[in-house]
């Protein structure tokens, strides 16, 4: 489909190299013409390296496939793949994709024993009692008392939060992070939200108002994109 | 038609079959044709607060299995002719019983009685699943204590998940010094965790250990505070709204829990 019937076009831009792919042929044709164009020029090593961007357009290319294109790559010593772009996704990553960006709503009371696991973000209308769990790919809201157990970015996005009416929870966890309840009786707190401290790199909890001020994208599409 | 109400706890020793014992009592009372029904197969415990251990002859296993038939079975109060019970078997164990063997039983006995009440065993496993099986209701009971309230909580969660209508609770030996010194869970705390309807407190009373080692049910005390409430209890299942007993002289508890009069089973 490209001009002049090239199957792989090399563009220079500022950022480094840009691999427009044909998205027409066969794959086997590209990984030919791929390994002959690189093979071509000798890079000195004095050069600095150079960051590689591919783009397969239309073409859809599993994730052996990606991984063989990256190799590909890298055996020129001075490349490095940036990224791969493609137009196109499965339906199965579309779907992932689209329960990761949306926000479940669950009206109930979470009991003792009681494990509520959600993909994308919570939305809990009702309290977690004591010994109750809840879990989120993204963030967790509770329009409720929460007492139980909480955790927020379970495949590690460490920019998610916890939020509640009152909290008194025995355990908030972001991430790969956890805190725990003091072990003296203490009051909850009414409005507050847990979220992982960049500097100290742990789970504070702070004012609701307060964290919207540091997690400005708290609740764009893009922040949820990236869940799972 | 009767209806069959299972008493849970989850926890042990929170008073379970003390609570049967003096509701079947309270209910026979009020002249209503009462089948108490143990499934703690095993650890019986219900013929003996009641004091109706000698009378035993079959047991709910012997119906089950179909040794003999479920009238056979029934002992008949001391008391009240109204007001029988279905023994549990002290020598076989849970596993011989099947949630469909009981629910069977209780669907045979709503026939002849108004209310069927069904002690149910400590715990969550098989003892748990059968009592909970012919219930049409079921009454929570728990103590002012952090873990009883858990596994009370736990207990609701399960029911939940069961056809049966949404559980009430009761609070059971409740100490009112230590409730406002706030040494214990107060009422209002307790029913706000759990957030399902109160069907009635009752006050730690001596005259509870001494009637149940007599194998006289305390509800049978006129004058014991115990007694009143259990014999509230019974009044707010039959549907009265009876307000909540005060637990001290003062009003202060009293206006506190009065949201909660409204109640109707």
């Amino acid at each position: 489909m490209t001009a002049n019937d090239q199957k792989v076009l090399i563009k220079g831009t500022r950022d480094g190299l840009t691999l427009s792919l044909d998205d027409q042929c066969a794959y086997k044709e590209i990984l030919k013409e791929l390994q002959s164009k690189l093979s071509m020029k000798g890079i000195t090593d004095e050069e600095p390296m150079i960051h590689v961007t591919i783009q397969l357009g239309k073409r859809f290319v599993t994730k052996e496939q990606k991984e063989e294109l990256v190799d590909l790559i890298k055996e020129k010593q001075k490349l490095v793949v940036d990224r791969i772009e493609s137009d196109v996704i499965t339906k199965k990553e579309a779907f992932e994709w689209k329960e990761n960006t949306e926000i479940t709503p669950i009206a109930k009371t979470i009991r003792s024993g009681q494990l509520v696991e959600v993909r994308g973000d919570l939305l809990l209308i009702g309290d977690v009692n004591p010994g109750g769990s809840i879990s989120a790919t993204g963030n967790v809201y509770v329009l409720g008392s929460l007492k139980g157990v909480a955790h927020a970015g379970v495949e590690g996005d460490t920019e998610t939060v916890i939020a509640a009416s009152y909290m008194q929870p025995s355990q908030l966890r972001i991430a790969d992070q956890v805190s725990r309840a003091p072990d003296y009786e203490t009051e909850g707190v009414y409005m507050e939200c847990g979220f992982i401290d960049e500097q100290e790199g742990k789970i504070r909890i702070d004012r609701l108002q307060e964290v919207v001020k540091k997690k400005p994208d708290l609740a764009s599409f893009e922040r949820r994109m990236r869940n799972g | 038609m009767g209806e069959a109400i299972v008493i849970t706890s989850g926890k042990g020793g929170v008073g379970k079959t003390t609570t049967t014992a003096n509701l079947g009592t309270a209910l026979a009372l009020q002249n209503k044709k009462v089948c108490l029904v143990d499934t703690d197969i095993g650890l019986r415990n219900l013929d003996v607060v009641m004091g109706l251990e000698n009378r035993i002859i079959y047991d709910i296993v012997d119906v089950v299995n179909e040794r003999c038939k479920t009238k056979q079975a029934l002992v008949t109060d001391k008391r009240f002719d109204c007001l029988h019970l279905l023994p549990a078997a002290q020598t076989s164990d849970k596993s011989e019983v099947t949630p469909e063997g009981i629910k069977e039983i209780v669907e045979e006995l709503k026939q002849d009685y108004d209310y069927i009440i069904i002690d149910c065993p400590a715990g969550i496993e098989q003892g748990y699943k059968n009592a909970v099986a012919g219930a049409d209701k079921a009454v929570v009971v728990t103590t002012p204590e952090k873990s009883s309230v858990r596994d009370a909580d736990r207990i609701i969660g399960l029911l939940e998940q069961e056809e049966i209508e949404a559980p009430k609770l009761i609070i059971n030996r409740i100490r009112n010094h230590m409730m406002k010194s706030g040494d214990m869970l107060d009422v209002d705390e307790i029913v706000s965790v759990l957030s399902i309807d109160l069907l009635g407190i009752v006050v730690d009373d001596d005259s509870v250990i001494t009637a149940s080692n007599s194998g006289e049910p305390v509800a049978m005390k006129p004058n014991s505070r115990a007694s009143i409430a259990y014999r509230n209890i019974a009044r707010r299942i039959l549907g009265e709204a009876v307000p909540l007993m005060n637990l001290d002289e003062d009003n202060g508890m009293f206006s506190k829990v009065k949201r909660f009069f409204g109640m109707r089973t």
